[in-house]
């Protein structure tokens, strides 16, 4: 899926996660991560991101990731929110997602 | 024989007795009443000293000693910033501060810790910033954790040698003594504060509020104070303490405050006559609500709780289900007042509270206490000082002087939090040995310690959602996955002491 | 034994901290919404942040609805898609009015399963009545599809086009009650009562449980946990109702031995009815904890 605007998804309340993704001007696929469990999870959440840009074929984005806790079923629920909205797309692909 | 001063005559020596001294005048023995008795004028005899400078050039306070202080007045606290700013101005140095605990009102001791105004602490528990800077390596020598009784312990002992204690107190008359629930800064017991009046080698009274002599009924007493300071404010009274603590709506805390009182009634505990002590958290004191209804329904009294008292406790004994009260502290408006008003809700200090080596502490008498967790581990060791982060936040409080002393020691806590489990493999530190750890209650379920198979065996007879805590660990671990390790550096941040002074674990820099 | 619906616990669809608990509380059923408690803005969100939860957690036997958007609102058939594929036990449609409503709800789901390769039937359908006109056609909605394990009422949109409003008694939600339990029961199908919202009025909310249970409502949409516990309370059958209910099984285990087709307890003649009522009671009991399982606790 190709970004075109900005899409966000989410809300920074316990146990959710805000997630932007935006256009980022041809510098491939960049994430920025804060989380409250960074320690713990940091790898875990970017390693779900990663996954899931790959199955989606999100080749270039800049992905803003604010984490209160959220557990992987959520990020990727925010997360694919924002894509399809970043990209401008509700043909969904609930087959895989 | 040798004449005395008024001129009788009075031996050298006694058999059996030894050698007598003679009257040598009414004044010369007991400096401390000499120049005011002098006069033979109205008893205005008064310790007050004009300013905290003066106190402390008075106490002789010089630099490598040690100062305390309590913490009955939480996070409205005004006494230790406003001592140590004005120590820091005087330049003395490399004092251990032996508080009986610090709350976030005393982030500012990271500037006193900077400067080397301050070397060590020792303390119950460190909250906010000061807990962050330490762990992150800002001190050169250990915090030392310990448990109340613990400290208690330790003062009586002499571990903790106080070369002069600054005691903050809501009231107090010209002579010292001085009592915790009148005043506008009133905080109820001032339980902590009593071990450092009776132990530590010069006693400074910090009040806002002097009182007509003699404040009875008092905590403090005279004999044990050598100087009073009048200033503004000792606290910010929103800090000191809530408003009445009010029974939770919070769902899962209602839940987990159920399955409790499910747990207690259905222990063996639960009979005429029981005691109990519960927390100050949500789920800990909504307990008492669903305890009730079980005590009317089943005509059954408790004759006492003890601990930390707050409002629910109060209407219980109010209302004739909880004979008496045992309170080191006092955690809200309603317990300041009962505390005041109720003839058997009754001041304890911390070494009858839990000093394990006196001839009985309080605690050896509990049948129930309610306890939390910021993590529990597979062998019940549970740790409330560390998050899961492994930087400080916490305090070791009561928590394993109750847990050994009482018959049934129950740990509450959700089974997960946003994203972090509470029950883990191993804690990342160890304040309360699992040997002394009864029950876990989870909002997911219920955990029973190995070693009381005969509790199990009541829960599960009364249909309680039993698991084995592996059980609850791996339903935790399902859902919110398995956490890398957190990284520490080698050096050492904090000793973690057991109630019997022995070190039962150590907190490490975390790494950034 | 049959499922109990005494308590279906809203949960809103956009929100992730509670989605993630939902059935710790352990009402019957827990019922993600996607529809009122979610902004137009955010029906795209709640439904990813749905199909996630339903996939991936565990809800541990408590029973899983969805309640959709309408069809018309233009999100209902997207809804479908996504929450069909998610599997959850049931899908309540909101604002039915017609036989016609659940048929064309019925076809949406149908193509789903097959186009997921599932057993057709396998989500089942839950129809809340909101209009004056719903509730004329209670009968129709109950019997128009074989999926249909329920019908509900929702209260508010209905009251106000009723031109009234909801009162602590309830007198104009009387006859709503009274049709809708009624096609249930014709139908075969559970009944199920509307939401109590005035969280400050523990009495009232009593009250109500009280009246829908004697009404013959299977149970309530609740909006809080806290809801949960005075609805299973009053639910609960008394010990005289539990102790008249074995005797009356024992009566009749008694009389077939007998080979006597009559019976008496307590010197009241017993008869199909009175053992239906008895077997329903002693299912209740057990459900609600206050019989134990005779079996139980003795195993470890």
């Amino acid at each position: 899926m190709k970004i075109v605007k900005t899409g966000m998804a989410g809300t920074l309340e316990s146990s959710d996660v805000m997630i932007t993704v935006r256009d980022n001007n041809g510098k491939g696929i960049e994430i920025h991560l804060q989380s409250i469990v960074e320690k713990q999870f940091g790898n875990q959440i970017r390693k779900v991101v990663q996954n899931f840009l790959e199955r989606f074929s999100v080749e270039e984005g800049l992905i803003q990731i604010n984490d209160r806790g959220a557990l992987d079923c959520t990020i990727e629920a925010r997360l694919a929110a924002a894509v399809y909205r970043a990209a401008g797309k509700s043909d969904y692909d609930w087959e895989n997602l | 024989m040798t004449e005395n001063e008024l001129g009788r005559m009075i031996p050298k020596k006694i058999d059996h007795i030894g050698k007598l001294l003679p009257f040598e005048g009414a004044y010369s023995h007991t400096p401390l009443v000499k120049k005011e008795k002098g006069n033979r004028e109205l008893p205005k005899l008064n310790k007050l000293i004009n300013s905290i400078e003066e106190v402390i050039v008075k106490t002789g306070l010089k630099d490598g000693m040690t100062i305390s202080f309590h913490h009955h007045f939480r996070n409205g606290d005004k006494i230790l910033p406003m001592v140590m700013n004005v120590i820091s101005e005087m330049g003395i140095k490399d004092l251990t501060i032996a508080a009986s605990s610090l709350t976030s009102a005393h982030s500012g001791l990271v500037e006193h810790i900077k400067k080397g105004t301050v070397k060590r602490l020792i303390t119950s528990g460190i909250r906010g910033r000061l807990a962050e800077e330490i762990s992150n390596g800002l001190m050169d020598i250990p915090v030392l954790i310990h448990s109340h009784g613990g400290r208690a312990r330790g003062i009586e002992t002499g571990q903790i040698k106080i070369d002069v204690a600054f005691l903050g107190v809501p009231s107090c008359d010209v002579y010292g003594n001085a009592n915790g629930y009148t005043g506008k800064s009133a905080c109820g017991s001032l339980g902590y504060a009593r071990v450092d009046a009776a132990y530590a080698e010069k006693v400074v009274l910090i009040t806002d509020n002097i009182v007509e002599y003699p404040n009875t009924p008092f905590s403090i007493h005279q004999d044990q104070v050598d100087a009073i300071v009048v200033v503004d404010e000792v606290g910010d009274p929103e800090g000191i303490s809530t408003d009445a603590v009010r029974i939770t709506k919070n769902p899962r805390d209602l839940l987990l405050a159920e399955l409790v009182s499910e747990v207690v009634i259905n222990s063996g505990y639960f009979e005429p006559g029981f005691s109990i002590q519960t927390g100050s958290g949500g789920a800990s004191v909504a307990t008492t609500r669903f305890l009730r209804q079980h005590m009317e329904n089943r005509d059954i009294k408790a004759s006492w709780a003890l601990g930390g008292i707050s409002g629910p406790m109060v209407k219980l004994h109010e209302d004739g289900f909880i004979n008496r009260l045992l309170d080191v502290q006092s955690f809200d408006t309603e317990a300041i007042r009962s505390i005041g008003a109720n003839r058997y809700h009754s001041e304890i200090d911390a070494s009858y509270y839990a000093n394990p080596l006196n001839k009985g502490c309080a605690v050896n008498k509990l049948n129930v206490v309610i306890l939390s967790a910021l993590e529990i581990d597979t062998n019940f060791n549970v740790n409330v000082i560390t998050g899961s982060d492994g930087v400080i936040r916490g305090a070791s409080g009561g928590h394993s002087d109750t847990a050994i002393g009482s018959g049934l020691s129950i740990i509450v806590a959700p089974l997960i939090r946003g994203r972090t489990s509470t029950v883990i493999d191993s804690v990342q530190t160890v304040i309360t040995p699992g040997s002394t750890v009864d029950v876990l209650v989870t909002d997911r379920g219920i955990a029973v310690n190995p070693r009381r198979e005969e509790i199990k065996a009541r829960f599960m007879k009364a249909g309680l959602p039993v698991y084995s805590i592996t059980d609850l660990k791996e339903k935790a671990e399902k859902i919110v996955g398995k956490p890398d390790p957190i990284k520490f550096r080698k050096k050492i941040v904090g000793l973690v002491e057991y109630r019997d002074g022995t070190i039962i674990d150590v907190i490490r820099q975390v790494e950034n | 034994m049959a499922k109990l619906r005494r308590t279906m616990l809203y949960v809103p669809g956009n929100n992730a901290g509670m989605i993630k608990d939902a059935h710790i509380y352990r009402s019957d059923s827990v019922m993600f919404d996607l529809e009122d408690a979610v902004s137009v803005n955010e029906k795209d969100t709640a439904r990813f942040l749905v199909f996630k939860a339903l996939k991936t957690l565990d809800y541990e036997g408590i029973e899983t609805v969805v309640r959709i958007n309408s069809i018309e609102s233009g999100f209902g058939e997207e809804d479908v898609k996504a929450i069909v594929r998610a599997k959850p036990d049931v899908i309540r449609l909101p604002k039915t009015e017609t036989a016609d409503d659940i048929h064309e709800i019925e076809s949406l789901i149908e193509r789903e399963e097959k186009n997921c390769g599932y057993e057709t039937g396998t989500v089942a359908l839950m129809a809340a009545i909101e209009s004056p006109l719903g509730v004329l056609n209670a009968y129709s909605i109950a019997t128009a599809s074989k999926r249909l394990i329920g019908i509900a009422l929702g209260a508010e949109d209905y009251v106000t086009c009723l031109k009234t409003t909801r009162s602590p008694g309830g007198t104009e939600l009387l006859f709503a009650r009274s049709q809708i339990l009624n096609a249930a029961r014709a139908a075969g199908i559970y009944a199920l009562d509307t939401v109590y919202s005035d969280l400050n009025n523990e009495e009232g909310f009593i009250n109500e449980i009280k009246h829908i249970k004697q009404l013959g409502f299977d149970g309530k949409s609740i909006i809080t946990p806290r809801q949960i516990e005075p609805v299973h309370r009053i639910f609960a059958p008394t010990e005289k109702e539990i102790e008249y209910a074995r005797k009356t099984i024992e009566g009749i285990r008694e009389a077939e031995k007998k080979k006597s087709g009559v019976i008496s307890v307590d010197g009241k003649m017993v008869d199909k009815p009175f053992v239906e009522r008895a077997e329903r009671i002693l299912e209740l009991a057990k459900a609600s904890g206050v019989l134990k399982d005779e079996k139980e606790g003795e195993n470890d």
